[in-house]
């Protein structure tokens, strides 16, 4: 019997934090390009394709557009769309595709011209004149004028009243990842940053500081997926896909059941399942860092630790480079690169530490990893456990 | 704007000019919007006692048919944060301003901005009771404002 074990051989990023010369489909291209040329399978070869789109601005991105631009002959597609957090979602789909026979290899990109769209005065609509109009479950938000930071930032406010988390806290995950950003040269800001500087930094949304947000960025990424089998041949050691699970507890955020409990709390449980491992085993966390508070509401959710400690948690230390779970080894969204949808990202600088090619930003003896994407407002969550051993 | 000035519940006050966003009423929203330019908040309630907002075709508990109930109006800050940023038109020109989650005291949430309040006084659990300002005929909006002389902390 071959072996059919899901991997993910190739990993392609296109040209961050700030790349003028790119559109957002331009960054898809470039990415594949990168990530067959990382693994070195053929174009041709590839069968199965997933795109969440939604990164084009100008240009349209969608999968069925996107299959066509690049030329994929596939037999598996899949357009899933959960916000930031799609790409869980996509190695999930992935996975099982592979798993089932449905597909061999499989092609998954996404690409973002966000920062330099908007520096070309594109996509800016809020400035314009004339009221505009909103349908379905929008219509009951936009006339109260909330903002994306606002939407976190009523989740951090109940965790501070039901657990007496602190900015402090929230600050020191942002701490934690710019000093690691300090590593990755392309990250978009690498200067040390300290608690007094997020807390002292401008409140956005209160209690979100400048500081506790991500950074806007450009830039794209592609991942192949493939069997255990034909991964044998290729130039890369496969990672292998150990768990994969994603769950939705609502869209928008007024819809939100619980403002501290996420879907983590659910898809978590199910991803360990599979991988038959704890939080315990986890040697590096790569999590969607929209704002300081997801991470919190991750960690927590996916039983790092318990619910309402998290605060008490990161002030411990874990997720320092010096922890014993660093925490977005490339600087993450609040320091490196966020165009908009960054949860390729995570999965892309997972299999970076699990094949020990992060450089001085290595974790040691990084042997499972855990990757995930918080989508729309904490609405959508996926939860991805990678390792560098063979599952069985 | 004129949302943030007094007038009795039940009454529905006139925006002197409204520019900010509008609702796109469709065949499920209607009667809402329409029943909060007449001073009344709707939600929904299913033949099995379960309530919820925002306004659906299908109970999203059960799957049968909501019917409208009144509500009554009051209920308490769920969360809330305080927009201090914001680019958009009209909004950049009234910051900063709270955006809150009303948790009704039918037990349903909605989205909404507190008025009649310093910022630095709004306080998660603080009861509140709704105000409606007139939008455009036919469209009332639900605003919120602290109930007076009640507490202000839970």
């Amino acid at each position: 019997m071959p072996d059919r074990a899901p991997v993910i051989v190739g990993t392609g990023l296109s040209d961050y934090p700030q790349a003028p010369h790119l559109d957002g489909v331009q960054h898809h291209a470039q990415a594949m390009q990168r990530a067959l040329a990382d693994c070195g399978v053929p174009k041709d070869e590839i069968d199965g394709y997933l795109d969440a789109g939604g990164g084009g601005g100008m240009m349209i991105d969608d999968a069925v557009t996107m299959a066509e631009y690049l030329g994929i002959d596939h037999r598996y597609i899949d357009g899933t769309m959960t916000g930031g957090s799609s790409f869980e979602f996509h190695v999930q789909h992935a996975a099982a595709a592979i798993r089932q026979g449905l597909c061999d290899t499989v092609l998954i990109t996404y690409g973002s011209d966000q920062l330099s769209r908007m520096g070309r005065g594109l996509g800016t609509g809020g400035l314009g004149r004339g009221v505009k109009r909103f349908g379905g479950p929008a219509q009951y938000e936009a006339p109260f004028g909330n903002s994306l930071v606002g939407s976190y930032a009523m989740a951090a406010q109940r965790h501070m009243h039901e657990f007496g988390t602190t900015s402090e806290q929230l600050a020191e995950i942002a701490v934690g990842v710019r000093e690691l950003a300090g590593l990755n040269p392309d990250a978009m800001y690498r200067d040390p940053i300290t608690v007094d500087d997020v807390v002292g930094s401008r409140l956005i949304a209160d209690p979100l500081h400048k500081l506790d947000c991500c950074v806007i960025s450009d830039g794209g990424g592609a991942l192949v997926m493939t069997t255990a089998e034909r991964a044998r041949d290729l130039r890369q050691p496969p990672v292998y896909v150990l768990g994969a699970a994603g769950a939705q507890t609502h869209w928008n955020i007024s819809q939100m059941p619980d403002f501290t409990d996420t879907a983590a709390s659910r898809c978590g449980p199910v991803a360990f399942g599979q991988a038959g491992l704890t939080p315990a085993d986890i040697d590096t966390i790569q999590f969607y860092d929209s704002f300081t508070i997801t991470v919190l509401l991750l960690l927590e959710g996916l039983g790092f630790c318990g619910r309402g400690e998290g605060g008490a948690f990161v002030k411990e230390g874990h997720l320092r480079r010096s922890g014993d779970l660093p925490l977005n080894t490339d600087g993450g969204g609040l320091s490196s690169s966020h165009p908009g949808m960054r949860g390729i990202f995570l999965l892309i600088e997972a299999v970076r530490q699990l094949r020990g090619q992060a450089g001085a930003a290595q974790v040691p003896d990084c042997e499972v990893a855990l990757a995930c994407g918080s989508g729309g407002w904490l609405s959508c969550i996926g939860a991805v456990i990678l390792g560098r051993d063979h599952p069985s | 704007m004129s949302q943030t000035g007094g007038g009795a519940a039940g009454a529905t006050q006139p925006a002197e000019q409204w520019e900010r966003p509008l609702p796109r009423p469709d065949n499920v929203s209607k009667p809402f919007w329409e029943a909060a330019s007449r001073g009344e908040l709707l939600i929904q309630r299913c033949p099995s006692g379960h309530r919820q907002f925002y306004p659906r075709a299908v109970c999203r508990v059960c799957g049968s048919d909501p019917e409208w109930e009144r509500a009554s109006g009051r209920g308490t800050v769920h969360t809330f944060t305080v927009i201090r940023q914001n680019h958009a038109r009209p909004f950049r020109d009234e910051l900063p301003y709270v955006v809150a989650m009303v948790e009704l005291d039918e037990g349903v949430r909605m989205m909404g901005n507190i008025t009649d309040c310093a910022i630095d006084q709004v306080r998660i659990g603080m009861p509140v009771e709704v105000h409606m300002v007139q939008a455009e005929p036919g469209v009332g909006v639900p605003f919120w404002r602290p109930v007076a002389g009640e507490g202000r902390e839970s």
